[in-house]
């Protein structure tokens, strides 16, 4: 479905990514883990070309993506994304938040967008906060409803950006619930993450990269019991201690 | 005492002659400020665009205007603009008032739109929103609210400038001061009651100023009376 091939990425001087290979199937979903600057949130990012790829190519749906000629908002359209910080829009309540997008971009009517989003919101369990302000949920709460708000535009595939780093460690799991839902109904899901538990139990594949490279790749439960590669391995117990 | 009786047959004799003229300068502020606004916006985007040559045209705009007294900009543009186009004194005073206030309030959006967290451009792109419709849906509205405080101090800065359009012969507030007081030779009673007519104006300027940010802080108002519900 996602297809990236041999792509690099720098910053000025630095190399942040270096010939990445990674394909991503229907339905699956992939869990992409390693020490800060290792490049995994770049990787994330360069999907739905909020970083432009400096060499190598993505294709989706087989169909390579030329960064002068697509339409970069259509294909972003199809991408669900999921932000470490929210970034739910302050201004607007949390089912104009959702409806935004919709409305804006695909036209939607206003009725049709909010009977979706309602539908949406009771998806996450926020049926009840639809006409509140991001600024009275809570950060579990906000999380879910930017979930919400990437889903309503009906994308192919969602994608991750560390959505549980920035919350009280009592809010991970009503959000870690809500993406178990989505893997359950057959989403194709990227996420960046360091809930490890949350890899184990739910990812069809892990994949480690360091210093901008995929270094080992596997399922779970191989993935996590048998790591190859020595730096996996130090990661692994940093994290799991 | 002699000084009171002269205030009070100055009010008599051109307090209604002020009045109008007092009309004139808040049409003449009314309109300059709206000229600046749509500058400076579109100078404020210049310089967040990340295009090197709009960047630089909106510096230089801006070095030029704020390296130079106004009075010399309204000279330069009032005889600049006339002698290209056939203006009325008005519209001439307008637009090169609007041209130097411009400048300001570009660099007041262009820190409001860069105070926005740049997550909130990314969240709208990622939704497939284009870079357009994101800062006038989503970073525009935002920031906005954040540029009342500096737009007021700058709309009152540009009411007490309109007065030096008084030398480009538009018959605004300041202008009848200085044709009565040389008619009249009671110069510093003129100006003092001038003054008091530019006072109220400025009080009124800034009473709506608070009325609209208080109406803006509103919704924030009634949205914390559902705090304890949400938690």
């Amino acid at each position: 479905m996602i297809k990236l091939k041999s792509l690099s990425k720098s910053f000025g001087q630095l190399k942040v990514l270096k010939d990445i290979n990674l394909e991503i199937n229907k339905s699956e979903v992939v869990v992409l883990i390693g020490a800060s600057g290792s490049g995994k949130s770049t990787l994330l990012r360069c999907m739905n070309f909020l970083e432009i790829l400096d060499e190598g190519t993505i294709s989706i749906n087989d169909e390579i993506i030329h960064i002068e000629k697509t339409n970069l908002n259509k294909v972003r359209e199809n991408m669900g994304m999921v932000f470490q910080h929210f970034n739910l829009f302050p201004h607007l309540s949390v089912i104009q938040n959702i409806t935004e997008a919709p409305i804006q971009v695909k036209k939607q009517s206003k009725e049709e967008a909010n009977k979706k989003a309602m539908e949406l919101l009771t998806k996450v369990g926020l049926a009840d906060k639809a006409n509140y302000y991001s600024e009275q949920l809570s950060g579990g709460q906000k999380q879910r409803v930017a979930i919400a708000r990437a889903l309503a535009m009906n994308p192919s595939v969602m994608l991750f950006d560390e959505p549980t780093s920035a919350l009280d460690p009592e809010l991970v799991g009503e959000v870690l619930e809500t993406m178990k839902n989505l893997a359950r109904d057959g989403m194709t899901m990227v996420i960046v993450t360091h809930e490890m538990g949350f890899a184990r139990e739910v990812a069809d594949r892990v994949i480690m990269l360091a210093d901008g490279k995929i270094i080992e790749e596997g399922p779970p439960a191989e993935f996590f019991k048998t790591p190859k590669e020595e730096r996996t391995m130090k990661f692994l117990q940093q994290v799991l201690s | 005492m002699e000084f009171l009786t002269n205030i009070a047959s100055i009010f008599q004799k051109h307090g209604v002659e002020f009045l109008k003229a007092t009309i004139l300068t808040v049409e003449l502020t009314v309109v300059s400020l709206l000229i600046a606004c749509i500058i400076g916006l579109i100078f404020a985007f210049f310089k967040v665009s990340n295009i090197k040559v709009l960047e630089k045209i909106a510096n230089a705009y801006i070095f030029i205007i704020r390296g130079m007294p106004l009075i010399v900009q309204l000279m330069f543009l009032y005889y600049g603009i006339s002698s290209i186009f056939v203006l009325s004194d008005f519209a001439a005073g307008a637009i090169a008032l609007g041209i130097h206030s411009g400048a300001y309030i570009a660099e007041i959006f262009r820190g409001s739109i860069q105070s926005i967290d740049k997550g909130q451009m990314e969240a709208g792109r990622s939704l497939g929103m284009t870079y357009f419709k994101t800062m006038r849906r989503i970073i525009l509205p935002q920031s906005f609210k954040r540029a009342i405080p500096a737009l007021a101090n700058q709309f009152i800065i540009g009411l007490k400038d309109s007065s030096l359009v008084a030398y480009i012969a538009v018959s605004e507030l300041f202008n009848h001061a200085l044709s009565a007081q040389a008619y009249n030779y009671m110069p510093l009673e003129t100006y003092f009651v001038v003054g008091i007519y530019y006072l109220i104006l400025v009080l009124i300027f800034t009473l709506l100023f608070n009325k609209l940010e208080s109406r803006m802080d509103v919704g924030k108002e009634k949205k914390h009376d559902k705090v304890e519900v949400a938690f």
